[in-house]
């Protein structure tokens, strides 16, 4: 596996008033791994990535992506990454072609590029069938496959999935997580994603880091983690029982 | 400049389709095709054995038939066209969490706020361009008035000071659904200024103009206070852009008009130049007279965008 730091970010720090969303953050993310955001709802995951993607201000400190700065240089980073809202929304009027296009259009993408490129990625994603379908008649899921497509359509280098699998049936899940996997593989995708669902972290995560209140109190592999609570042994432990181990002690 | 265009692009085909932009435009071309039909046929009758007057042609857009002319038409209600094209422009795609799809795209975020303005602007001109060019061609054909040069230079102008004054509210009512997160807010809010500013500004005049300078009616009348009262007046009313646009449009539409002001303002020269001289102003003397006017209509035009601009830039998007 490739070491180059592809995300890092120092002390980086955000405050709404005298709230502190995110405390004094420092992550790094390695070329070409998955990378498992965990914390419990208002951790300050999701702040973290607008943050990475110049979309919000820090307070404090500062993040590099991809060798650039989010807050100079937001369109180039904006380039490299496609970044999945939690609650990602669509034009209600368009149908799924259309609304392909337009995030197509937004990219600089020539017409027969697109078209091709639309086609591939309704076919990856599961919507062949839905393709002429106005957005505003489409399920949860539905809505969450073609955000995915959407989000494909650039052609990332680094994406940024924020619960990625929510609204999925088991199935559309499972096909979700091989999907994130193969890109991860054949094209060596950096993938960030948070999620509350340890089970699907721990299978395609390659690191995983735990953010609870703001500050980021674990990162490493899965076994390292383990291993720092519960010591070198036989048992194999699972996501979630280290996952809680580290939340009670917090 | 890519990301712009494809906004542009996605706005105007928005527009142009929906259903208020259509509603938006049966109203109006219903409403000038009355009043210039009754412009033209109350025409028909006044100028029947005159030999000829100077300007036939713009007298389909500034007399008044039955109830108002189709310049005081677009002074009174073109507003609406603005205020509905922009009052949920920035809200709505906040509400259906779109914006953050949209600026999370390589765009600088400008490009969202410059392509929903243009776009909006262009749609205003295409409705304003096509319900001169009806008038026109009615007039044409109905009346069989046929425009000079110089009435076509000033239906002109006058299309340029309306897009710009009808963009006016399409800022004010972009910057409201910027400030304000939901779609009922800031619909109501612009509509609460646009009556605001339109209609109670002349009635504001009179009350400030009445208790600065108020005109004893039972002792004499001095000339001075009378004076003092309508310029008071005037200058208040001018807050308004309604009056503002009225007065640039003024003598651009109506060359007979050689001022702005109202009678009891003019100097004794000035009045009896526009009582002995019943000829028309040439186009640059009008263009002259107005040009205060003018400049300060697409002053507060690009303030009011410069204004949402920079709280859209400044703002924090994370729906
Ligand atoms: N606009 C805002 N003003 C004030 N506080 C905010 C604002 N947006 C977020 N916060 C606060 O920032 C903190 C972090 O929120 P964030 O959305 O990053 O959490 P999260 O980890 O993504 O949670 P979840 O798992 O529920 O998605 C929360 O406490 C939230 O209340
Ligand atoms: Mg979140």
């Amino acid at each position: 596996m490739e070491t180059e730091t592809i995300i890092e970010t120092t002390n980086l720090t955000k405050r709404y008033g005298h709230q502190t969303a995110v405390n004094g953050l420092n992550l790094k993310v390695k070329e070409g791994e998955i990378f498992g955001f965990l914390g419990p709802n208002g951790a300050g995951k999701t702040t973290t990535l607008l943050m990475l993607l110049g979309l919000s201000r820090p307070s404090k400190g500062h993040a590099t992506v991809c060798g650039l700065n989010p807050l100079r240089m937001a369109r180039e980073v904006k380039r490299h990454v496609g970044y999945l809202p939690e609650n990602v929304g669509f034009y209600e009027d368009m149908d799924a072609v259309q609304s392909l296009e337009y995030v197509a259009d937004l990219n600089g993408l020539k017409k027969v590029e697109a078209r091709e490129k639309i086609d591939e990625l309704l076919g990856l994603v599961g919507l062949k069938d839905q393709a002429g379908k106005k957005t505003a008649a489409f399920s949860r899921g539905m809505k969450q496959r073609l955000g995915v497509a959407e989000v494909l359509i650039k052609d990332p280098e680094v994406l940024f999935l924020d619960e990625p699998t929510l609204g999925l049936d088991p199935e559309g899940a499972i096909q979700l997580i091989n999907l994130i996997q193969s890109l991860n593989e054949e094209k060596e995708i950096t993938v960030l994603l948070s999620s509350h669902n340890l089970h699907q972290v721990q299978k395609m995560s390659h690191r995983v880091g735990i953010m609870i209140d703001g500050s980021l109190i674990a990162e490493g592999s899965i076994d390292s983690l383990a291993e720092e609570k519960f010591g070198v042994g036989e048992k194999e432990y699972s996501l979630e029982e280290i996952y809680m181990k580290y939340f009670q002690e917090a | 400049m890519q990301g712009l265009y494809a906004v542009f692009k996605k706005e105007l085909q928005d527009h142009l389709s929906s259903y208020r932009f259509v509603i938006l435009f049966a109203l109006i071309a219903m409403v000038s095709f009355i009043t210039s039909y009754m412009a033209a046929v109350h025409m028909r009758e006044n100028l029947e054995g005159l030999a000829s007057t100077r300007f036939p042609f713009l007298m389909l857009f500034s007399t008044p038939g039955a109830m108002f002319s189709m310049v005081q038409f677009v002074a009174f209600f073109g507003p609406l066209i603005g205020l509905i094209l922009g009052f949920d422009a920035i809200n709505r795609e906040r509400t259906q969490g779109t914006l953050i799809k949209v600026i999370s795209q390589p765009i600088y975020r400008d490009a969202v706020i410059n392509g929903k303005f243009l776009a909006g602007v262009t749609t205003i001109a295409v409705m304003l361009v096509a319900i001169v060019l009806v008038i026109s061609g009615f007039g044409l054909a109905f009346v069989g008035v046929v425009p000079g040069v110089e009435e076509i230079w000033r239906l002109f102008i006058y299309l340029i000071i309306s897009i710009f004054y009808i963009s006016f509210w399409l800022g004010l009512a972009i910057l409201f659904s910027i400030l304000f997160k939901s779609i009922a807010t800031s619909s109501l809010a612009s509509v609460a200024l646009w009556i605001f500013l339109s209609f109670f500004i002349s009635l504001g005049a009179e009350v400030v103009a009445n208790t600065v300078a108020p005109i004893d009616r039972k002792n004499e009348v001095q000339p001075e206070v009378v004076l003092e009262n309508a310029r008071i007046k005037e200058l208040v009313s001018l807050s308004s852009p309604m009056i503002l646009y009225s007065n640039a449009t003024a003598t651009i539409i109506d060359p007979m008009r050689k001022t702005t002001r109202s009678l009891i303002l003019m100097g004794p020269m000035e009045e009896l130049l526009s009582a002995r001289f019943q000829s028309p102003l040439p186009l640059g003397q009008s263009i002259v007279i107005v040009f205060p006017h003018i400049i300060a209509l697409i002053a507060i035009t690009l303030i009011c965008f410069a204004i949402s601009y920079v709280v859209f830039m400044l703002q924090e998007v994370r729906t």
